[in-house]
């Protein structure tokens, strides 16, 4: 995957930190993401997949600088091989990078959504056109986003990060709230955009959904990612991958055994120091005691002292 | 057809409201010890035990609750609100002349404190924090809790005494005759009750418009308006401003209760012959029929604010006005 | 896990430390007020109209009496009634929201059409027609301040509850067979009590102003009786002739005493809420 273009989108050892109250009056820092590491090359999919509450959202928020304020961010974003800080998002938004977020309570609600689709920057045609490809009526441009439904919410959504062919798309969790169907197609429409050129970072809880259209999956887990592999690997079963929460979430699927995995994820702020899936792993020995670095692996890359 | 149902439904709820309002008013001013006989002759009078049966036989005081309630909405219904002891003239004409004194003082109070409320609010919110919100922040937490009359009694001690700037009271030059009396003349009377009760009322709007626009501000809309390239002068006029306006118009108009009785306090103050003063001395003489025509006309006033407040709401607001589908 | 105990004094600390002064301020003038002995605020002709100095902090008005002592047991007055009324028109409050969201029905019905009818007139007018079917004076004023001031915490309170009822724990306890008693004490009580003492805490600046503000009117307390109401009332008399600390002096005072309650309610308010853990 890697030429000698820099990647599209570039993260490295990515830590953020939310300062809070705890409960009386001290203060503290809270770390959601720690020595997150990710890359996205142009026409690649990638899909970051992890279960509800283990802090996704806050990775697409943090690449696209638009934490709130009590968050502390370290660690280099890296766009086309330019540090991307706030000052470039500026330029760049809306059209060369676009987010798709993750519900309908992201647009206006006081804005008929045609003309939240075109922005600032798009145009009443292109807004049309992109309408007709993902089968909104016409009407649709003079609804108000509360009328519309969950389907076409997220087409509408999609149509908005298409207004200017971007170079990269970040995607927070957008297939919930559609049918089967309707979330192979709004992936299908991922993949159209890929082969165009694309970088996609879509950020998911559906594992099974992502192995259909990404190239690599990474997996991420308590704040941070144990394993990133090809989707090949994901597909070929439980062998193929190589970190045990991995194989875990393999054994999950409906169509492999559907066992669900024991425990919970450890939770931001009580994490263990040593590796992170410990207190959930059948391999646990002496070798989990320390901080798991992320190796390559056979092709993909994984934290776990294990993995061979 | 069911939008329009609805408002006459809600209509209706509010004129039953505003009898039940009513009799509540009357029982609480019928119930008084203080005995409009007695303010009416005085505590002294010669008169007759006969002719003060008399008099009262003919205001109807021996009557039951219920049936002098009755007289007084049916007397009300043909126009007839009873005779103000104070002024000694038909309750109506009382109100009708006092009322149009207090209604400039308040359109032009309520105005003021909308228009620049709203302004001063949203510069605040969108430079939170900064030198100018912080000031005003600290302005507006100080007006919140100063009464009202005591904010007409310092600006009628730096202006009006220590400057000399505006009268002390009233709404026209004293001693001068009405035919000479200019509209410059009542200009200048009017500046430092207006200005008290834009005062009292302002802070409201801007803390409300601040903390409305920071809320939107931080709303994920904005963060995906962001996200669209929109800079931070397109999110405020194209989300913020459409997202806060309406709900402090409706604020301004549900808060037409505050601006009577801030007029009312005002007016005391300056001595400004409106309502608010019909208002303390027809209480202080025991003007019972005065007081239930006063009571009745802030009925309606609060009414008429908080039925605009709602009917805003249908008319603009998409999500109430085209949920009917 | 980083720890970073950025400093002591965080924003939290200072708030609490802002609530425990102004607590102080208040209960002092509150106690200070009620121990005053009378001759402290007598008449003294020959003392008449002083402007501030050393020995009368607020001047004297036009019997000589000293402002200051006048105004602090005028504010330790209000204190009362304050007291007083909060104390009634949360009782009331307590017991109305809770029949009206646990009851529904006829009994919400009532309790809507009070609060709407008690909200229909201007609370000023209300206050001076309460007054004055009690023939005004010190029953009046206190009475009318005690029985106006429910409706708003009502409708706090019913939220909290009908919030509450529909929410999935409680739901859960009385399947498992709790009665509604226990199920009141320990589930709904927990949480309706912060906003119900916060909304009972921010009572108080109204139920204060709006007693000065009627007895300014000449509808609440005596003229003889210290109160800050009848002081500025009677400083009318003087402000043309120059005499602005028998006006000024008062309100700071009352304006003083209506902030910082407004600032502890505003501040308990800020802390309970869960979003500010957040900074």
């Amino acid at each position: 995957m890697k030429g000698k273009k820099a990647p599209v989108l570039q993260v490295n050892d990515l830590v953020v930190a939310f300062s809070m109250y705890q409960r009386g009056f001290h203060k503290k820092n809270l770390e959601v993401i720690h020595a997150l590491s990710l890359e996205v090359g142009a026409g690649e999919i990638v899909a970051v997949v992890g279960s509800s509450g283990s802090g996704k959202s806050i990775l697409a928020h943090a690449v696209l600088n638009l934490l709130p304020k009590n968050a502390v961010c370290s660690g280099d974003i890296l766009y086309k091989g330019e540090s991307l800080d706030s000052k470039k998002c500026k330029q760049l938004f809306g059209r060369e990078i676009a987010f798709i977020p993750q519900s309908i309570d992201y647009l206006d609600p006081l804005m008929k959504v045609g003309e939240q689709v075109q922005g600032v920057y798009g145009t009443k045609e292109r807004q049309r056109e992109l309408f007709e490809k993902y089968q909104l009526s016409q009407e649709t441009e003079n609804k108000y986003p509360f009328q519309l439904s969950g389907g076409m919410a997220r087409r509408t959504l999609i149509s908005g990060a298409m207004m200017h062919h971007p170079d990269l798309i970040i995607a927070d969790e957008p297939t919930p709230g559609l049918d089967l169907d309707m979330a192979m197609e709004t992936l299908k429409h991922f993949r159209d955009f890929a082969d165009q050129g694309t970088a996609v970072l879509m950020i998911t809880h559906d594992i099974d959904l992502a192995l259909n259209v990404a190239d690599r999956v990474a997996v991420f887990y308590a704040g941070t990612i144990l394993e990133e592999a090809p989707t090949a690997d994901f597909i070929a079963g439980k062998e193929a991958v190589r970190h045990p929460y991995s194989k875990a979430l393999i054994d999950a699927l409906p169509q492999n055994s559907f066992t669900p995995i024991a425990g919970t994820q450890p939770y931001a702020g009580n994490l263990p120091s040593g590796c992170l899936f410990a207190d959930r792993c059948i391999y646990r020995d002496e070798k989990c005691v320390g901080e798991q670095k992320m190796r390559d692996v056979s092709g993909g890359k994984v934290r776990c002292a294990h993995a061979t | 057809m069911r939008k329009k149902k609805k408002f006459l439904l809600e209509f209706l709820r509010m004129l039953l409201l505003l009898f039940l309002v009513c009799l509540f008013a009357f029982i609480l001013i019928a119930k008084s010890p203080i005995d409009p006989l007695v303010s009416y002759i005085g505590t002294n009078s010669t008169l007759s035990v006969e002719a003060k049966k008399q008099i009262a036989e003919y205001w109807g005081l021996n009557d039951p609750l219920p049936q002098r309630f009755l007289t007084w909405v049916v007397n009300l219904l043909h126009g007839d609100m009873g005779t103000s002891i104070t002024y000694k003239k038909p309750v109506i004409q009382v109100i009708m002349e006092r009322f149009s004194y207090s209604a400039i003082l308040m359109l032009l109070a309520w105005l003021f404190s909308g228009i620049f409320g709203f302004i001063i609010g949203t510069i605040c919110g969108i430079r939170q924090g900064g030198i100018f919100d912080r000031i005003v922040k600290f302005f507006c937490l100080t007006m919140k809790s100063a009464p009202t009359f005591w904010l007409g009694l310092m600006f009628l001690v730096i202006f009006a005494v220590k400057l000399g700037l505006f009268p002390i009271g009233m709404a026209v030059p004293m001693g001068k005759l009405a035919s000479e009396i200019t509209l410059a003349d009542r200009i200048h009377h009017l500046i430092l009750p207006v200005v008290t009760l834009t005062v009292a009322n302002i802070s409201e709007v801007v803390l409300y418009t601040r903390q409305r626009l920071i809320e939107i501000i931080n709303s994920d809309f904005v963060l995906y308006a962001r996200t669209r390239g929109e800079n931070e002068r397109q999110i405020i006029t194209r989300h913020v401003l459409r997202n806060i306006a309406l709900p402090a118009i409706t604020l301004q108009f549900a808060s037409f209760s505050e601006l009577f009785g801030g007029m009312a306090l005002a007016e005391n103050v300056f001595a400004y012959p409106g309502i608010g003063t019909a208002t303390t001395a027809a209480a202080l003489n025991g003007d019972a029929p005065l007081l239930m025509g006063i009571a009745l006309l802030s009925a309606i006033f609060v009414f008429s604010g908080n039925l605009i407040a709602n009917l805003l709401y249908g008319v603009f607001d998409p999500r109430i006005r085209e949920d009917e589908a | 896990m980083k720890k970073t105990q950025r400093s002591f004094l965080n924003r939290r600390v200072l708030l609490a430390c802002f609530i425990a002064i102004a607590a102080i301020y208040l209960i002092g003038i509150f106690i200070w007020g009620l121990a005053m002995n009378p001759n402290d605020y007598a008449v003294h002709y020959e003392n008449k109209l002083l402007s501030p100095s050393a020995s009368h902090l607020f001047g004297t008005d036009a019997m000589g009496r000293d402002m200051f002592k006048r105004c602090i047991k005028g504010l330790s007055n209000s204190l009362v009634i304050g007291l007083l009324a909060a104390g009634f028109s949360s009782v009331v409050a307590l017991i109305l929201g809770i029949a009206s969201a646990v009851f529904g029905g006829w009994v919400d019905r009532t309790v809507k059409l009070l609060v709407d009818l008690c909200m229909g007139l201007p609370h000023l007018v209300l206050l001076i027609l309460v007054s004055y079917m009690l023939g005004k004076g010190a029953l009046g004023v206190t009475c009318a301040v005690a029985f106006t001031h429910w409706p708003g915490l009502t409708r706090i309170v019913r939220q909290e509850v009908l919030q509450l009822k529909s929410s999935q724990y409680v739901q859960a306890a009385y399947r498992m067979g709790k009665s509604p008693f226990q199920v009141a004490l320990h589930h709904m009580v927990p949480h309706v009590l912060p906003a119900y003492l916060i909304g009972l805490v921010l009572l108080f600046p109204h139920a204060i102003m709006h007693e000065a503000s009627i007895t300014f009117l000449g509808f609440g307390l005596s003229k003889e009786t210290p109160a800050i109401g009848v002081i500025l009332s009677e400083s009318m008399n003087y402000i043309t002739t120059g005499k602005w600390w028998m006006a000024v002096f008062p309100g700071v005072m009352l304006l003083l005493a209506v902030i910082l309650f407004d600032g502890i309610g505003e501040t308990l308010k800020k802390l309970w809420n869960p979003m500010s853990g957040n900074e």
